[in-house]
């Protein structure tokens, strides 16, 4: 019966529509990113908080910063350990992680995470 | 009042405990890889042969429901998409009716006021079923991200789309919102009304506990107890590839929990109402034009039947026929 | 017939709240004034059905052959087989809910099991059980249900208690209807034997005789000659229609309704005036006198084997085509079914109105053309002399019967013609009407006196929407194309609204219709004064 082909039809666009990310893989094995850190930062040994934590929570901290930067006029931040340092994304952060290129857009263009800091903030001319 | 939902909220949490049991003694690779492949692979097979299986069984009659003019005489106007003649009527009925879910657009409430009774229209349901299913779909494509590399436009596009209001930070995804709010309407509807409750059972709620979990793990994940996303789709990605792997740690049980879920649903989706999904494309009320005394529709089982012939009735009458005048073939 | 309740007791006792117990438990279906009156074993014997002998759906133990579970078993299987429908219907459903208010033997009963979602269930459970694999191995947990004996004097309560509407279907997001799960349930209570007789007896005489109640053809000639006669007391013209005439343009077939009883006859009345006013070149068959065709409430064998008649007689009589009267599960035969079961029709000539030279391509397969399309057709091109002044009295609102509306969509032509033929036409509110339109209650079979009850419930969503049209703007008369709903209408309407009358439409149009030659008329085609004032004057 002529439904059966298009029922047919139908299976396969269904099976080729949902195998999307095997296929558009093609089996090859991609590595995960591994942020590059200048030689400032590796020097620091340490961001403001564990490198753990870091990894999950920076978002946090820069959008605390933001609020208490700009809403409180307050630029102190101070951590876990009672370490104290200024809330600025610009001197800061930038400070150490100065390569954005190698550094913050690897996992973020990774995991597909579009951040607005740079909507407002400009990034300093790339020194390594 | 019908609680036989408490079971299907047992049953979710039971297989929640499990899996996150699971990871934390160690078995990532079972819920991380194993079952996540098994539960693709179920999908696939069950539901490729469940629609096999409906192929299979022929449509021996045209038995549109119509729902609007016919097309007859030239002056009068036909509703050529909720009566269809055409095939290109049926697919604009069948895309209206799949995408837009245009006969729960006509949803009404009868009740009875004094001496009259009334048929509301209502839309609560149709909102709730939008607001879910594209809810749902939006999640499903957003999650493509975890799933290729580098990660195609549309992808990101929609993600930008999906989280324009930027709220907090990470940014506040309306699609998970309004998955978990629609889920929980759709169930709140099945446990508060009395009649919608009285014809549900476990495996309507069970579905919905399923989602609604899976909707929550995946928002604690992402605005609570962070995971890290890019030892995610490490893991993720290795499923995708075909070179799997479970990344040494930032991936917390809970992610496993969110993953197990998501392997039940995909597995239960061939056995169960959620096949809907594939069996509104082939609801022989709605998938065919209404152009019977057009143009003839096959069966192709039509039995040979015995039928009273004509000559049989006239042995049976031809006297009496005979007497009233009425013509015989037989004298 | 029992005691039945005074109307606002009946209306008063309607409650939609579900009960404590699951449906899954309830037990006992079989209640009085819902279950119709068994099928005689005579009347199956001639359909080839089993024949269980004498007993009662209100006996304890029913009379099941040893092995009636493999029976349901295989044929359930046969029908998954044969009908993607049924497949689609028994695993699609979500329940949802959207159904479960929209049928009328619900809103009227208040039991449960006639939310649509739970007559299907009462199949699916069984569906699931045996033909699933979450069935095989959850059982209950996955909706399933064992068969017993208990379920099949379920089916038999509720598979009757449907009037296969297709109302439900309108509303539903996968478009499931119940008609044909109802249908299915049916179909496989007759492997068993189990059926009404109100179904088989007509289903058998019609197989016999050529028409459900069994008129043969000499009274068949009969009674149109009575009616003859009266038209020509009230017209003073003398009708003479053909009957088995071979060589006519066309072959006018109509319910038996129609020529048994009151209303139906003033209707038929209607098409013999319209069809002398026209000159029409049609004949009636007595061997194929019957427009419905009760095969489509037992099986799709029984419905072919009735069906078969129309083209045989078509054929056999050399017609052009086919023109069909004023009848509801007629038309979806005839649209739905004719062609596929028994054509094709390639005897035939597409169908052309010798009066207005309109092909009606739309039927130009199936050669079949509604009465109300041909009339539309006429007064469109002017070809009626009408005096839509003679129904004066008449406040006529229009009930759209299920099957023509759902299983076709014949909305306007209908209308048109009562617009042109009356000039006081009222519609009933926007949900009740057209694809929403509610049944009469006594559709598929269940237009018998023992479940008056049912059919009074069932009926109380159309009754109700009279009503209000009634209240609001006098209506008096409610007009309808369908047989079954003529039946079905004059009881209904004397309980729930007393003042409303019943009418196909052609007794409308013939009462406007100024035929040639016709003396001043004085009454209407019931004998009754064109004037509603003396109407008054007599009764008082």
């Amino acid at each position: 019966m002529k439904d059966k082909g298009k029922i047919i039809v139908g299976l396969v666009i269904f099976v080729a529509v949902f195998t999307f990310p095997f296929w558009y893989n093609h089996g090859a094995a991609t590595q995960a990113p591994e942020p590059e850190l200048t030689e400032k930062a590796k020097k620091a040994d340490k961001c403001v908080e564990e490198t753990a934590y870091m990894r999950k929570e920076h978002m946090q901290i820069l959008d605390e910063w933001r609020d208490t930067v700009v809403r409180d006029g307050k630029r102190l931040y101070v951590n876990a350990s009672g370490k104290e340092y200024m809330a600025s994304l610009s001197n800061t952060c930038i400070d150490c992680h100065s390569n954005k290129e190698k550094f913050c857009d690897k996992c973020h263009d990774y995991a597909s995470v579009d951040p607005y800091c740079w909507d407002c903030h400009t990034y300093p001319e790339e020194k390594e | 009042m019908n609680v036989s939902y408490l079971y299907s909220l047992l049953a979710v949490i039971v297989l929640g405990l499990i899996a996150y049991a699971g990871a934390v003694v160690g078995l990532e690779a079972l819920f991380g890889i194993v079952i996540p492949y098994l539960a693709v692979l179920v999908f696939f097979v069950g539901f490729v042969n469940k629609v096999l299986d409906w192929a299979k069984a022929p449509v021996p009659f045209r038995i549109t429901t119509t729902c609007g003019q016919q097309k007859t005489l030239d002056w009068i106007k036909p509703s050529p998409i909720d009566n269809p003649t055409t095939t290109v009527g049926v697919i604009i009925r069948m895309l209206l009716e799949i995408l837009l879910f245009r006969s729960l657009f006509r949803n009404t409430r009868v009740e009875f006021k004094g001496e009259k009774i009334s048929y509301k229209w209502v839309l609560w349901l149709w909102l709730f079923a939008i607001m879910f299913h594209y809810s749902f779909f939006v999640v499903v494509i957003r999650h493509l991200r975890f799933f290729v590399e580098p990660v195609p436009f549309f992808i990101s596009a929609l993600e930008t789309v999906d989280g324009m209001l930027q709220i907090g930070l990470p940014g506040l995804f309306i699609s998970g919102a309004t998955l978990l709010g629609g889920a929980t309407l759709l169930l709140l509807r099945r446990i508060l009304l009395p009649k919608i409750n009285y014809i549900s059972r476990a495996a309507d709620y069970f579905p919905l506990f399923l989602i609604i979990g899976i909707a929550l793990t995946g928002i604690l994940m992402r605005y609570f107890i962070k995971v890290d996303v890019v030892k995610v789709k490490e893991l993720t990605m290795g499923l995708a590839s075909f070179h799997p792997g479970i990344p040494e740690d930032g991936v917390s049980a809970l992610f496993y929990v969110h993953l197990f879920f998501v392997s039940l649903l995909v597995a239960y989706i061939p056995f169960s109402k959620l096949m809907h999904m594939g069996g509104i494309f082939l609801s022989p009320t709605r998938n065919l034009a209404n152009n019977n005394r057009m143009k003839r529709h096959i069966n192709p089982w039509n039995p040979k039947v015995k039928i009273h012939t004509y000559e049989e009735y006239e042995e049976d009458f031809r006297e009496k026929m005979k007497e009233a005048d009425i013509p015989v073939e037989k004298e | 017939m029992e005691e039945l309740p005074k109307p606002d007791e009946m209306y008063e006792s309607i409650d939609h709240t579900p009960p404590e117990e699951e449906w899954e438990k309830i037990e006992s279906p079989i209640k009085r004034g819902r279950y119709a009156y068994p099928a005689k074993d005579k009347n199956l014997a001639i359909m080839e059905f089993p024949t269980p002998g004498e007993w009662s759906p209100a006996d304890e133990e029913w009379p099941l052959p040893d092995n009636w579970q493999q029976i349901i078993h295989e044929g359930f299987k046969e029908r998954l087989e044969k009908y993607r429908s049924l497949k689609i219907f028994m695993d699609t459903c979500v329940r949802c809910g959207a159904c479960a208010d929209k049928c009328h033997y619900f809103i009227g009963t208040g039991d449960p099991k006639n939310m649509p979602v739970v007559r299907a269930e009462l199949l699916r459970s069984i569906y699931r059980n045996d033909f699933t694999t979450a069935g095989k191995i959850l059982g209950k947990i996955a909706g399933g249900r064992k068969l017993t004996k208990e379920v099949i004097k379920e089916w038999f309560a509720y598979f009757y208690q449907c009037s296969e509407c297709r109302r439900c279907s309108v509303f539903c997001p996968y478009g499931i209807d119940t008609a044909e799960v109802t249908m299915m349930g049916r179909e496989l209570l007759n492997l068993l034997g189990l059926n009404i007789n109100w179904i088989m007896e007509p289903v058998a005489n019609c197989f016999r005789t050529g028409n459900h109640l069994g008129i043969q053809p000499h009274a068949f000639k009969e009674m149109v000659e009575f009616f003859c006669d009266d038209i020509e007391e009230i017209t003073g013209l003398k009708l003479n229609p053909s009957f088995n005439r071979k060589g006519a343009e066309i072959l006018f077939i109509t319910p038996s309704g129609d020529y048994f009883a009151d209303p139906g006859t003033y209707t038929f009345m209607g098409y013999l005036m319209l069809f002398e006013a026209l000159g029409l070149d049609y004949t009636l068959s007595t061997y194929a006198s019957e427009g419905g065709n009760f095969g489509l409430f037992t099986s799709s064998d029984a419905m072919k084997k009735l069906n078969s008649k129309m083209y045989a007689e078509a054929k056999r009589l050399g017609v052009k085509w086919i023109l069909g009267g004023e009848c509801g599960h007629m038309w979806r035969v005839i649209n739905q079914y004719m062609d596929t079961m028994n054509g094709p029709a390639d005897f035939l000539e597409v169908p052309k109105s010798p009066i207005t030279g309109t092909v009606f391509d739309n039927a130009k397969s199936t050669k079949m053309v509604h009465i109300t399309e041909f009339t539309a057709d006429l007064i469109r091109h002017n070809k009626l002399k009408l005096d839509p002044s003679r129904n004066d009295k008449f406040k006529v609102t229009y009930h759209d019967s299920c099957n023509p509306a759902r299983a076709m969509g014949l909305l306007e032509e209908p209308r048109y013609v009562i617009k042109n033929v009356c000039n006081y036409f009222y519609e009933m509110p926007e949900n009740t009407i057209r694809e929403k339109t509610f049944c009469c209650g006594s559709g598929s079979g269940l237009n018998t006196e023992e479940v008056m009850d049912l059919r009074l419930r069932g009926g109380l969503p159309r009754a109700n929407a009279v009503k209000h049209v009634h209240d609001k703007y006098g209506v008096n008369m409610l007009a309808c194309i369908c047989a079954i709903d003529r039946a079905a209408f004059p009881p209904l309407m004397e309980y729930w609204v007393p003042e409303v009358g019943t009418t196909g439409i052609h007794e409308l149009v013939a009462n406007a219709l100024i035929m040639d030659g016709e003396k001043e008329r004085t009454t209407d085609l019931r004998f009754e004064s064109l004037k509603e004032e003396e109407d008054e004057a007599d009764e008082g």
